[in-house]
């Protein structure tokens, strides 16, 4: 504690903070000294539940992680299993799944910018135009698996329901409708001299940093480190797919910004290919006996977030022996100290919604 | 770039480490692990990325995972120490990772794993004062049901 030092806790209940965060912020005047996040009150130890679950039982445990991506979180955590147990989906189910988790990208995405547009006090209008865009997307999820927020729908070797063409109308319609709409986007934020204002060359992230902090996803390529995962290490049939990866230059809150509405853009442009290219087949899988895996693996897929890691161990059981999930938001929110230092209080909640965290993945 | 080439290198570099590979993993002793990583992260493969790292509970023993990612190389290579289950600690890498920071604060809270050398040992996900860590197998809580499986 040093003289003229004023301690302040925001959060865990914080309008700002997204979710139950809680920083202990030293201040000098307006300016952070020092930001320590303090984590933890949402953790539900699930990898201790993962111990006593059957991998088909924990499926469910995984939409409970990022939330707001409970299609990345359920296919990061089966593609990991898939390999363990060596199955391979079959191929209408694949072009199914990358369907659904694009659509869940820019559901994620959609809420990650304009949820960061209202901490920088655009208030409300973002955010209604964000929730009334996602609730199309949520209205596809119900139709395709009934859920508007828990999946569920992707399963060991396939997924839980197949593709109508009342589904397939409902994507094309929201493709054709969204691809318009995100120039709205871009005159209501991108371009918005205020936005611009509170977000260019505010809290730059360097790229050495994010590198040894492990932050991955939008966050890392804001700084132009070009890194996807759906990219670099295909899995699905993403290699089958034309896509670009969008970089930042400076690595500011902006660039991370529009590093995320760049990635709706492509999203759409997935889902379309995907969508006419979808093989025909059968993609659900019955239930089945339980898996006994055997051995180990580490397997990561590009969630909005970044990075998302399943390591499972197998000991012929059931149940498996340990099971690890590498949360990209844990990694992103561990840089806020290096980022918040020096800051203003205002700006700091701007790096805050510029990293999109979700604490249920971070705390699992 | 394979498992086997790194497992040669560092038994050449580092002979008193006893490297080998086990199920597609780099096992090395507790005692040598700080100086291999050092040279995994600085040397010629640039494993400048730790992705994970955590503990898995073997009940007699503990293992330590880190799975590094050589963007350079393209491989993700995971490495193992075994460590005793009976006060465990084995040498922090928060000084070449950041990322080591919380993840060895994290194995710490759920493991008990002591890392020495880490700037700022503290539980993080759960309360400072909890007893017990419970990833390990030792840990029991009535609040935990186990599940029958039929």
């Amino acid at each position: 504690m040093i003289k003229d030092e004023l301690v302040i806790n925001m959060g865990p209940q914080h309008p700002s903070t997204h979710g139950v965060l809680f920083l202990e912020l030293r201040l000098n005047g307006e300016i952070v000294n020092d930001c320590r996040p303090h984590i933890g009150y949402l953790h539900r130890s699930i990898e201790k539940v993962a111990e006593s679950r059957t991998l088909t039982q924990f499926i469910p445990f995984t939409d409970r992680l990022d939330y707001l991506a409970s299609m990345n979180n359920n296919l990061g955590f089966c593609l990991a299993a898939e390999r363990l147990l060596q199955i391979e989906a079959v191929r209408r189910a694949q072009y199914l799944r990358v369907i659904v988790a694009e659509l869940n990208r820019i559901a994620s995405h959609l809420l990650a910018i304009s949820t960061f547009a209202q901490d920088l006090g655009a208030y409300a209008t973002a955010l209604f135009y964000a929730m009334r865009d996602r609730q199309k997307i949520v209205q596809i999820f119900d139709e395709l698996c009934g859920q508007r927020l828990t999946y569920n729908y992707v399963r060991i070797g396939g997924v839980s329901g197949d593709m109508t063409p009342k589904i397939a109308q409902m994507i094309r319609d929201f493709i054709a409708s969204e691809r318009e709409i995100l120039k709205d986007y871009d005159d209501l934020l991108t371009h918005n001299i205020i936005f611009k204002a509170r977000s260019k060359n505010i809290g730059v992230l360097a790229q050495d940093i994010a590198l040894s902090y492990g932050v991955t996803g939008p966050n890392l390529r804001a700084t132009g480190f070009n890194w996807d995962v759906r990219k670099d290490e295909p899995y699905l049939v993403y290699d089958k797919l034309d896509f670009k990866v969008s970089l930042g230059t400076v690595g500011d809150a902006w660039d991370r910004y529009f590093v995320r509405v760049q990635e709706m853009r492509e999203s759409l442009k997935i889902v379309e290919q995907a969508l006419a290219a979808l093989p025909e087949g059968d993609p659900v899988v019955k239930v089945n006996k339980p898996f006994r895996p055997n051995g180990e693996v580490y397997m990561r897929t590009e969630s909005p977030r970044g990075d998302l890691g399943f390591y499972i161990v197998g000991n012929g059981e059931a149940f498996p022996y340990r099971l690890k999930i590498r949360a990209p938001s844990f990694s992103n929110i561990s840089v806020l100290p290096v980022m918040a230092k020096g800051l203003n209080v205002s700006d700091a909640v701007c790096v805050l919604g510029s990293l999109d965290i979700v604490m249920g993945e971070i705390d699992r | 770039m394979d498992l086997l080439t790194v497992v040669q290198a560092v038994q050449t570099m580092f002979p008193d480490a006893a490297a080998e590979a086990v199920a597609g993993a780099l096992v090395i002793r507790k005692e040598a692990a700080f100086a291999v990583l050092d040279q995994l992260k600085n040397g010629p493969s640039r494993f400048i990325s730790l992705q994970c790292l955590t503990a898995v509970d073997r009940k007699e023993a503990l293992d330590v995972v880190y799975h590094l990612y050589s963007f350079d190389v393209r491989f993700l290579l995971t490495v193992k120490v075994v460590l005793s289950s009976e006060e465990p600690s084995i040498d922090s890498v928060a000084s070449l990772w950041d990322a080591a920071n919380w993840f060895e604060r994290e194995v710490y809270d759920l493991f008990g794993i002591k890392f020495l050398g880490h700037p700022d040992l503290r539980r993080i996900l759960n309360p400072d004062d909890w007893a017990g860590h419970p990833l390990r197998k030792s840990f029991a809580s009535s609040d935990i049901i186990q599940k029958p499986l039929k």
